[in-house]
């Protein structure tokens, strides 16, 4: 069954675009990522223009969003005072990732930069946390072997000290609202919630307890792809609401699957699976770039004027 | 009795034949469901005159979409990397082309004459100015014509279209899903000994109705609306899923 997308303008199966949802939908729920850099290139994949794909997947990731965050607000996993902290910082990111945007789709450079960051991020972030989880399996596998973690770093001795109960932490608002404003950043840019990002960041640069951090980048991240969502619709107009329905459709209950699988798995494999999925889109990305396209050329009705 | 010589000689010989035209629909509605769809051209040939022996009649039909302005880009290796370097501007490109024949192009229709009318893709692709700064203006709408040429909006149809008798005629354009709204200029040419003798004119109306007529008016005349809406729309869903699921498991 196909159907036609009115602000996309093109016909695609509704059948593969609930696939697409439901899948993207299942990783947030279990990693606590959007899911927004695999579903972006997908929509590319099936032929969705970049800038439509970019904006609906922003507004399909508050659906799978709100959803996943629910079930861990129900377990008591999400640090509202932390996600509140982390979102001052990521709306602010977001306003200024926008603006940089329009710069670079002047220039005809988007694709490249958004590629280019997809590779770094994903690449660093992917290899980072796949070594660590490897070590932690490895620890965990050794009896009597204890986990040590750092418990005093720059976030102890920078002003502004603030109770995060949920997290068991006291340590500065600094760290977390720059965290905030660099994902609302890339956020912006790369047309993804940030999870990612803010997953390892929480868990290497703040030391929050593994199980608060999904949740609590779920619930920061509703509010910076809603405000992203918001941003696309009134400067650009290519928020497509039909194909986000289709989208979040499959996406809500992929996500609600997702949380209840991660429930029953242990962080360790959680954040091994999550490394190998970032290396694996990291290592398509880089071949786009690096191995000579079949088409040089390309058409841009958008980028006029 | 010289003012009827005069006015058959005004007549002339352009319009000895006349192209009469049916069209299977003037009206192309998107809906939900939209695929895609297919317009059948039927015509007749009106002429007062016995069918001329000395060359025979060939019919060109073709089809237009609404125009517009775009960037057309090429990606050049930097650094190992492929990014896009040069980029020509195109003031205006049809959204649509599709040109039908009753034969191979240049036996239908002269050179000349296909310029004087502006038949084919290249011809109805206007540059002007803004090939500075780009070594090869010919390759750039080379590309626009390939990649259009294989989304299928732009098509060459040669020998597509029937004539029977030299009198009635008939082919059928495929529209793809990825349709520009707006009004498609249809034409039809007939010629003979690749001169145009007569040409048609007429209009197909392309556009959304129902719920996308909806949305898409809604996106872009009340944007933030439009954007709070999707925002309401899907905090509801995934606030809804939540629900049901717990629902199910107790």
């Amino acid at each position: 069954m196909t159907i036609y997308l009115p602000i996309a303008e093109v016909s695609v199966n509704a059948f593969l675009l609930l696939g697409i949802g439901g899948v993207v939908g299942l990783l947030s729920g279990l990693f606590g990522v959007g899911g927004g850099f695999l579903i972006t290139p997908l929509l590319f994949f099936v032929g969705i223009p970049p800038a439509v794909a970019v904006a609906t997947s922003a507004n399909q990731i508050v659906a799978s969003s709100v959803s996943a965050v629910l079930a861990h607000f129900r377990r008591r996993n999400v640090d509202l005072r932390m996600g509140t902290v982390l979102m001052a910082g990521g709306l602010a990111g977001s306003t200024v990732g926008v603006w940089g945007f329009a710069i670079l789709r002047e220039m005809g450079q988007v694709d490249l930069f958004v590629s280019l960051c997809y590779v770094v991020f994903l690449g660093s972030v992917g290899a980072l946390m796949f070594v660590e989880s490897l070590n932690a399996l490895r620890r965990a596998s050794k009896p009597g072997a204890k986990v040590t973690r750092r418990r005093h770093g720059l976030a102890h001795t920078l002003p502004f000290k603030m109770k995060f109960r949920v997290s068991g932490l006291y340590i500065s608002v600094i760290p977390p609202v720059l965290v905030g404003f660099s994902v609302g950043i890339l956020s912006a840019v790369m047309g993804v919630g940030g999870g990612f990002i803010m997953v390892p960041a929480m868990i290497y640069l703040l030391h929050m307890p593994t199980k608060v951090v999904v949740g609590t980048s779920l619930f920061q991240i509703i509010f910076v792809t809603a405000y992203t969502t918001l941003l696309h619709a009134t400067t650009n107009q290519t928020v497509d609401m039909m194909l986000a329905v289709i989208l979040l459709l499959g996406g809500v209950v992929g996500a609600q699957l997702g949380t209840r699988m991660g429930a029953r798995m242990r962080a360790e494999q959680l954040r091994i699976l999550l490394a190998i999925l970032v290396l694996a889109v990291c290592g398509k990305l880089a071949a786009d770039l690096l191995i000579e396209p079949a088409e040089l050329y390309s058409i841009d009705e958008q980028g006029v004027g | 009795m010289i003012r009827l010589l005069l006015l058959l000689l005004l007549a002339g010989p352009a319009a000895a034949e006349e192209v009469v035209l049916g069209l299977s629909r003037d009206e192309v509605s998107i809906t939900a469901t939209f695929d895609g769809s297919e317009i059948l051209f039927y015509g007749a040939v009106k002429r007062e005159e016995p069918i001329p022996e000395d060359a025979d009649l060939e019919v060109i039909v073709t089809v237009e979409g609404p125009s517009e302005p775009l960037t057309v880009r090429r990606k050049d290796r930097v650094a190992g990397i492929w990014i896009n370097r040069a980029a020509m501007r195109m003031d205006l490109a049809p959204s649509f082309y599709a040109v039908a024949t009753t034969g191979p192009l240049r036996e239908v229709i002269s050179h000349t004459e296909e310029l004087r009318h502006n038949v084919t893709i290249p011809q109805s692709i206007r540059a002007v100015g803004e090939v500075e700064g780009v070594d090869d203006p010919e390759a750039f709408r080379q590309a626009l014509i390939r990649i259009r040429a294989e989304d299928g909006l732009y098509q060459m149809l040669e020998g597509e279209v029937t004539l029977e008798e030299e009198t009635l005629f008939y082919t059928r354009v495929e529209l793809p899903a990825n349709l520009t709204e707006g009004l498609y200029g249809v034409r039809i040419f007939l010629t003979r000994d690749r001169e145009v003798i007569d040409v048609y004119r007429g209009e197909i109306e392309v556009q959304k109705v129902g719920l996308e007529r909806f949305l898409f008016k809604l996106a872009q005349e009340q944007p933030l609306v439009y954007g709070l809406l999707s925002i309401v729309i899907a905090i509801a869903a995934g606030w809804g899923a939540s629900a049901v699921f717990r629902a199910l498991q107790s």
